[in-house]
């Protein structure tokens, strides 16, 4: 290139944020590989993400930038980790080999593959100058953006849109439960429904609460005493409740205060104090 | 507008040249602002729900109470920090953090006022701008989502990793509702800085109705109503907030996402959430309701728009949308989780995007056309609003007569249209939830009996046996008078 355009200097402020984020780009994804928990692994590359977004904003494309941490880090990540946590907090990776020498091989392949496309990278931009992306958005990093994606790639951009949502659509396709149209009351029409035939337009009435028992299978008392089989929760066998024997009047409770055991001693008041 | 109003509204080269002393003031104003307005917030809430539930309210600490959350941060502060047992450590430590540094960073791009003059060195009210603002305020309110959602995950606990779950599922959902909201506001301002959108609500929108010239309103809340329902909807459940509180629903998840936590981390998700209200707010005040800018009557006076006073201006309109998202709280019950997400998939966002389609076929119809206001609005706007009424009225008839011919239908099969399907739930043994129960006719619905009493206190049995007197019963007081005495 010409000599005066490899003159370009790059700004204290970018060396620094490079230097400071270029590590902790590398660190993310280092610890994204090492991790053994997912759920860690998945915010190691949060961390990479979120400093390629930065990265792209120093290199003056603030949209891509925003765009990287909205979209990747923002919405794509966290549905990762909806369905990572749905796995469990304890699933761990496994340190036992199924394959006998596959990480050591995996290692070399790895660091022999990193090398050769930083190779290639490194000799392709060798001789490149900077020249920065000051004029290369024209009028604006989004204007420009906006501009090449409605003119010029525009049939890439809609073929890439049709393709994601068919792939939605599809999915949404396979998971859905067939079910007949109307098969199904909503609440509206059970209300609705409700209202037309029962006597009853709320909800039926819960279990009964007793001294010695408030479980679901306890059938609450009519005004007679008969247990109300409609109290019981369906699928429920209803229990028989061991009643407390109903003390009846200060003759046999004495004062309040002694009945409920508030107060400390009871005052002698009444028969039931006495005998204490 | 004069030269001097002109002069006032900072345009991006405005950005990014102030003195360092002076960014550093801005950065510490905006941290104070905030807690402030965290601290007024929670008071104002209790306040306002307690009023309209005729409640007095906090009246305790401070005049008339208004101190209450200071109280309350610094009772939060000394409390215990726990940490659970299960928890995953870095990540439960790390959650909080992430909750609040991007509610606060947020805040940088909300333009508060005009260029001022701080210790004679002109700058505009705002930390900073960019070509792309608001995308900055949507990748922080995209960042906090992580600290909701790990913060749920990390405490080892079931019911925070159902409200993390929930939260995850919810901001995402929500927030592409509030995203395409907010894309009509850039089509008519021509700008994603915050500032540039605050300007193109600045003076009057001319409007020629068929030759009749006047100044209509410019507030995009005006021009574009439908998304700033959308938005304000959108946002609500953004935030969490009643409504939409289903993460931390706690009738049916104890605290939700928050449950295992205490002390000042619970106080930093605390934080995080009145500040994401606060941003919010004082976003829908600077896409929809003109910014720092003064509404109308006021804005007939000269020095409105300059210097301090636009701070009060901007202020007010954001308290006016913290007593909105107040109102809500107090007035609406919270939705079911699957209504929630069908109102936000199958309302919210079909709504938002055929209002763009409306809002970008108007604008290039008048510029194509060459059209006025007023045409644009009898040949575009009105077919399309009167299509859409159209097919909701359809949509809604069609809906409420299938509603009644199933409720019909189901008062026609059984005599409890509330039985469950058969496929939900097996009957238990050989029965089923009996239909010739005591009509109400017959004597009315379960009742507590009329002599019930509350049994004896257990504590009474161990203060018996502890002072070791001849009680020959089990302990039981209470039984053993019984038994002496009879049943009366």
């Amino acid at each position: 290139m010409t000599p005066d355009a490899a003159e370009v200097v790059i700004g204290t402020g970018e060396a620094v944020a490079f230097w400071i984020l270029g590590p902790v780009a590398l660190a993310g994804a280092l610890g994204m590989v090492f991790s053994r928990n997912a759920v860690h692994s998945a915010l190691w590359l949060v961390t990479t993400m979120l400093s390629l977004g930065v990265f792209y904003v120093i290199q003056s494309a603030p949209f891509l930038g925003a765009a990287q941490i909205i979209v990747y880090t923002g919405a794509i990540m966290i549905l990762f980790l909806f369905v990572l946590m749905l796995v469990g907090r304890d699933s761990s990776d496994s340190v036992v080999e199924t394959l006998r020498g596959q990480r050591v091989a995996a290692a070399v392949l790895g660091v022999g593959f990193a090398a050769l496309v930083g190779a290639g990278v490194a000799r392709a931009t060798e001789g490149l100058a900077v020249i920065g992306l000051g004029d290369a958005g024209g009028d604006g990093n989004v204007t420009a953006i906006a501009e090449l994606l409605y003119t010029r790639y525009v049939l890439a951009f809609e073929a890439t849109g049709a393709l994601l949502i068919v792939a939605a659509v599809g999915a949404l396709v396979y998971t859905q439960i067939e079910r007949h149209p109307g098969s199904r009351r909503g609440q509206k029409q059970l209300s609705r429904a409700r209202f037309l035939t029962d006597d009853r337009p709320q909800t039926l009435p819960g279990p009964g609460v007793y001294a010695r028992a408030n479980s679901v299978a306890a059938p609450a008392l009519l005004p007679d005493g008969r247990p109300s089989a409609e109290t019981v929760a369906t699928g429920v066998e209803a229990q028989q409740v061991e009643q407390m024997p109903r003390p009846t009047g200060r003759e046999q409770l004495g004062s309040p205060d002694a009945a409920l055991g508030t107060m400390d001693p009871a005052p002698l008041d009444g028969p039931a104090g006495d005998r204490r | 507008m004069n030269l001097w109003a002109a002069s006032d509204q900072p345009t991006l080269e405005d950005f990014g040249n102030d003195v360092w002393w002076i960014v550093l003031i801005k950065v510490v104003g905006v941290f104070v602002v905030l807690v402030l307005m965290t601290l007024f917030a929670i008071v104002f809430e209790r306040k306002v729900v307690a009023r309209m539930q005729q409640r007095t309210g906090p009246n305790r600490v401070g005049p008339r109470g208004y101190l209450q959350s200071l109280a309350d941060g610094l009772k939060l502060a000394f409390k215990e920090d726990i940490m659970p047992a299960l928890a995953d450590k870095p990540v439960y430590f790390l959650a909080p953090v992430l909750a609040t540094v991007p509610a606060f960073l947020a805040f940088s791009v909300i333009p508060m006022g005009p260029t001022v003059s701080i210790f004679g060195e002109r700058t505009p009210l705002q930390l900073t701008d960019a070509p792309i603002g608001v995308l900055v305020i949507l990748a922080c309110s995209a960042m906090g989502i992580y600290g909701i959602v790990l913060g749920g995950w990390a405490s080892g606990s079931t019911y925070p990793l159902l409200g993390s779950m929930r939260s995850a599922a919810q901001m995402i959902s929500y927030e592409i509702a509030m995203g395409l909201s907010i894309v009509a506001v850039f089509l008519y301002a021509g700008s994603m800085s915050t500032s540039e959108i605050v300007a193109a609500q600045a003076d009057g929108n001319r409007l020629d109705f068929f030759g009749l010239e006047f100044t209509g309103p410019s507030w995009f809340a005006v021009l574009l109503p439908v998304s700033f329902v959308i938005y304000v909807i959108a946002v609500v459940g953004e935030t969490n907030r009643a409504p939409f509180d289903l993460p931390e629903a706690e009738s049916e998840l104890v605290g939700g996402f928050h449950t295992e936590y205490s002390s000042l981390k619970f106080a930093l998700f605390f934080l995080a959430e009145y500040i994401n209200m606060v941003t919010v707010s004082a976003l829908a005040a600077t896409l929809f309701l003109g910014g720092w800018r003064a509404p109308w009557p006021i804005s007939i006076w000269d020095g409105a728009n300059s210097g301090w006073w636009p701070l009060l201006w901007f202020f007010l309109k954001v308290v006016a949308a913290l007593f909105v998202f107040i109102w809500l709280r107090g007035t609406l019950p919270r939705l079911r989780y699957d209504q929630f997400m069908r109102f936000g998939w199958k309302v919210l966002v079909p709504t938002a995007l055929v209002w763009i389609l409306v809002v970008a076929t108007m604008r290039t119809v008048s510029r194509e056309a060459d059209l006025s206001t007023g045409e644009v609005a009898i040949y575009v706007g009105l077919p399309a609003a009167v299509l859409v009424l159209g097919g909701l009225l359809l949509a809604s008839r069609s809906a409420n007569r299938d509603t009644r011919l199933m409720a019909e239908e189901a008062s026609a099969g059984a005599v409890h249209a509330s039985d469950p399907e058969p496929d939900v739930l097996p009957p238990a043994g050989a029965r089923r939830r009996p239909t010739g129960g005591p009509s109400r006719a017959e004597g009315g619905y379960p009742i507590p009996p009329m002599d019930l009493t509350v049994p004896p206190s257990p504590r009474i049995r161990r203060e018996s046996t502890d002072t070791g007197t001849a009680v020959v019963s089990t302990g039981r007081r209470g039984t053993a008078t019984i038994e002496e005495d009879g049943d009366a």
